[in-house]
């Protein structure tokens, strides 16, 4: 019988309130399915969308964007910059048919320890009933490197 | 081909316990470019550092993957040791083997994998990894302390005392906050103001303190050392140099009803007033709201009496920006109301009460000069009861934590009724007493032992009044739940102590961390109990959870001695995790194109605008330039430049897409 599929999950986070959200749910021992790589940027600001593009690409059958509430930026705005351009992006990928249900938005505080757990076991198990993205790397085709 | 070291961290158990880690460091091994991998139980010890920077010397490793903890606990520990090893500390990264994997995932293989693909996404951002150098930046020695109660005075008077300037900023028209309301203090019964005052005067007269009452900040730029704050000096009427505060205004102002903030709704003030007799400064200010000249157009009584003319009706709230090296956030805290409490009523009743309105009933300055004289009718309470944790620990009203104060000071507010009605009789009821501080269990026992007051552990289900009584219904757990009802003249509620008014709005005007029920985050729970995650704000007393006064002046003092710490330099190093737009031979000059779409992004206005120039002086191209002293790092220009001509130090484009290769 073949393995049941795992995805793999891929996390851009915002260093002060993502980050610090995950590191409380550590502290707070919250349990979550471990498919997610979290990768830390200063702020969603830094988000070029194209990453999120190369993470599929690259074999991620599930992406997160989360960084800070709005109003709530470190660097005053760089989350609101990063939502304008999510919106443009999301405009975009439906045009050019990607599973947008593959990509989640999502905003978790420094001290939204139990959220972070929440919305990686949320996505997790949603990209785990669509299966693997191997379509989106046929839609970009093999050998591109 | 680069050499990296992984060195793979067990944190005693919190690691080892469900990620192998002498597998992990076997795995990492195979790792193209890992030149040596090895794991340890406490890799921030100090021997676990030797070790690091003998292995660092042995095999010349030139960049070190520490697999520990979160970065945001030890990566400076880390970037130290790699220095003192001779490698450029910015070679240094950390995967977060106990936050993000073995503290949230059960023991097993996933796990472990997922530990060593942490290892992978940082080694081979490391590979990219650049030497930086930090930049320098000269400090501003003057602080600014928001919040005049006790906490922001001793913070203010500590600063001053060391040498620095400080500005202390409050938003009420005097300070003292509330310990100037409090009537005495526990556990050695003190009067307050006796206290606080002479601490109040000292701080106005301090040649190195600027006071700055009814003010309020109202937007902060710039970072460490270097802060930019805006503060709205908000109008008094008044010109404050020409006032002499004789309080003649006060005297014959013909507004006489309006509701006492200070007395907590139990006395009345004038239009023009002093929060208190003790304010500090004793000027007064005209509330706008309920003047008559501002209701009416007509009046201006105080106008005609003011012997200096100080009276300004016209004057305008004044917008002051002031350069700040350091900023203490010493803002307080809020009571829980009354009227939340439907089964005492909704706070209907004038004599249940809160704490501090007990206070003011309690303090000789207050409206009744201290006699016991309940709210309704004026007379004496013959029989008093006290409810702690109204309201704390009570997730229904969404303050699951302990308020910490509410169990001295019901003792305190017990006793404080008992020596002024000796023939009172006074109840508590309680869920615990928690009496944790030098002396503290001592005064309880001496509430419950020496002046008889009636503790009763239970809660009270409801409170309604009858013949001008309130009866309380309660029962005594230790006695079998048993019902206990009570008729008594007066209820005192100890209600929840909670985040201030506004705080969140505070929060973000700083860019500080709040947490769920918006008490300011400390940097580290343990070891940074006075930092805010954002360098250069500091925290003291109950805006970072409730406190005591003996916690809060220490607290203070703590925050002080950082701000002078900071002050103690020349110049400050700042993290090179700075934006840069690149450069390159003429005739390009640059990949930037000179959009600017950058400069309307930057947050901080750190890019300008660079004209390239032929030797005739004619301009031959304009670029983005941008300021390392300005730039925070976010990188949001990195993510908006059209032409990737601009790239973050620390997290350029080559690092993170050489994470994302490994997926």
């Amino acid at each position: 019988m073949a393995e049941p599929f795992e995805p793999k999950i891929t996390a851009f986070v915002c260093n002060w309130c993502t980050y610090a959200g995950a590191d409380l749910t550590g502290t707070s021992r919250i349990k979550y399915q471990s498919n997610v790589r979290v990768l830390r940027v200063p702020c969603t600001g830094r988000i070029d969308y194209m990453m999120v593009l190369k993470a599929l690409h690259k074999g991620a059958d599930g992406i997160i964007v989360s960084g800070c509430h709005p109003n709530d930026c470190h660097y005053t705005s760089g989350n609101y910059h990063a939502r304008r351009r999510w919106m443009v992006f999301k405009k975009m990928m439906e045009v050019m048919g990607v599973d947008m249900r593959r990509i989640t938005f999502s905003w978790v505080s420094a001290a939204e320890g139990a959220r972070w757990a929440q919305l990686v076991n949320e996505v997790t198990d949603q990209v785990r009933a669509l299966g693997p993205y191997s379509e989106f790397r046929q839609i970009v085709g093999a050998g591109i490197e | 081909m680069s050499r990296i070291g992984v060195f793979t961290c067990h944190c005693g158990e919190n690691i080892g316990a469900t990620v192998d880690c002498a597998k992990v460091a076997e795995m990492c091994k195979d790792i193209p470019g890992v030149a040596y991998s090895v794991d340890y139980k406490y890799m921030c010890s100090d021997p676990g550092q030797r070790m690091m920077q003998e292995a660092i010397k042995e095999h010349k490793l030139d960049g070190v993957v520490v697999a520990a903890c979160s970065p945001r606990m030890h990566e400076p520990t880390f970037r130290r040791a790699v220095a003192n090893a001779g490698v450029n500390p910015y070679m240094c990264e950390m995967a977060n083997l106990r936050e993000h994997c073995s503290w949230v995932h059960e023991k097993g293989e996933a796990t472990t994998h997922k530990a060593a693909d942490l290892i992978r996404v940082l080694v081979e951002k490391i590979k990219h990894n650049e030497p930086l150098f930090p930049i320098k930046v000269p400090v501003t020695r003057t602080a600014m302390v928001i919040g005049g109660g006790v906490g922001g005075i001793q913070v203010a008077l500590d600063i001053a005392n060391g040498g620095h300037k400080v500005v202390l900023v409050e938003k009420s028209p005097s300070i003292g906050g509330h310990m100037s309301q409090l009537s005495e203090t526990f556990p050695t019964l003190d009067c307050s103001q006796c206290i606080l005052t002479p601490r109040m005067v000292e701080a106005a007269q301090h040649p190195n303190i600027t006071l700055m009452t009814y003010s309020e900040v109202e937007k902060v730029d710039g970072f460490i050392g270097n802060f930019k704050v805006t503060v709205r000096k908000k109008a008094r009427k008044l010109d404050e140099k020409l006032c002499t505060g004789c309080g003649l205004c006060i005297q014959k102002c013909p507004n006489k009803k309006i509701s006492d903030e200070f007395n907590e709704g139990l006395g009345t003030r004038t239009a023009i007033y002093v929060p208190f007799p003790q304010a500090v400064p004793n000027k007064p200010v005209i509330d706008t709201l309920n003047c008559t000249f501002y209701k009416t157009g007509k009046c201006k009584v105080c106008e005609k009496l003011c012997p200096t003319g100080a009276i300004r009706f016209e004057q305008e709230d004044e917008l002051v920006t002031l350069d700040i090296g350091a900023i203490v956030l010493a803002t307080g805290f809020k009571l829980m109301k009354t009227d939340v409490f439907p089964e005492y009523g909704y706070g209907k009743s004038k004599d249940i009460i809160d704490g501090m309105q007990f206070e003011r009933l309690a303090s000789a300055s207050g409206p009744t000069s201290g006699v016991m004289k309940r709210p309704s009718d004026g007379k004496e309470p013959e029989t008093v009861v006290f409810i702690a944790c109204s309201g704390s620990r009570d997730r229904s009203k969404g303050v699951p934590y302990c308020s910490k104060i509410c169990c001295m000071y019901t003792a305190k507010h017990a006793m404080l009724y008992k020596h002024k009605v000796h023939s009172g009789k006074a109840y508590v009821f309680y869920m615990d007493i928690r009496a944790a501080g030098k002396d503290y269990d001592e005064f309880v026992r001496r509430a419950i032992e020496e002046d008889d007051v009636k503790y009763i552990r239970g809660r009270v289900s409801k409170i309604y009044e009858e013949d001008g009584k309130l009866v309380v219904m309660g029962a005594d757990t230790l006695m079998g739940g048993e019902p206990v009802e009570i008729r008594a003249d007066m209820v005192v509620l100890a209600t929840a102590v909670q985040s201030n008014e506004g705080s969140e709005e505070l929060a973000q005007t700083l860019h500080v961390s709040y947490d769920t029920y918006g008490f300011f985050a400390e940097a580290h729970p343990k070891l940074r109990p006075v930092e805010t995650n954002t360098a250069g704000i500091f925290l003291a007393g109950a805006c970072q959870a409730p406190r005591d006064i003996p916690e809060t002046v220490a607290q203070a003092s703590g925050a002080a001695a950082k701000v002078v710490g900071l002050f103690s330099n020349d110049e400050l190093t700042r993290e090179p995790i700075v934006a840069v737009v690149n450069r390159l031979p003429a005739p390009a000059y640059s990949h930037c194109v000179g959009c600017f779409l950058c400069l309307s992004a930057c947050p901080y206005q750190a890019i300008e605008q660079e004209e390239i120039k032929s030797r005739s002086g004619e301009v031959i191209k304009t670029l983005a330039r941008i300021n390392p002293g300005l730039c925070q790092g976010c990188g949001t220009c990195v993510a908006t430049c059209r032409t990737k001509a601009i790239d973050l130090q620390g997290f350029s484009n080559e690092q993170i897409y050489a994470e994302l290769m490994t997926l």
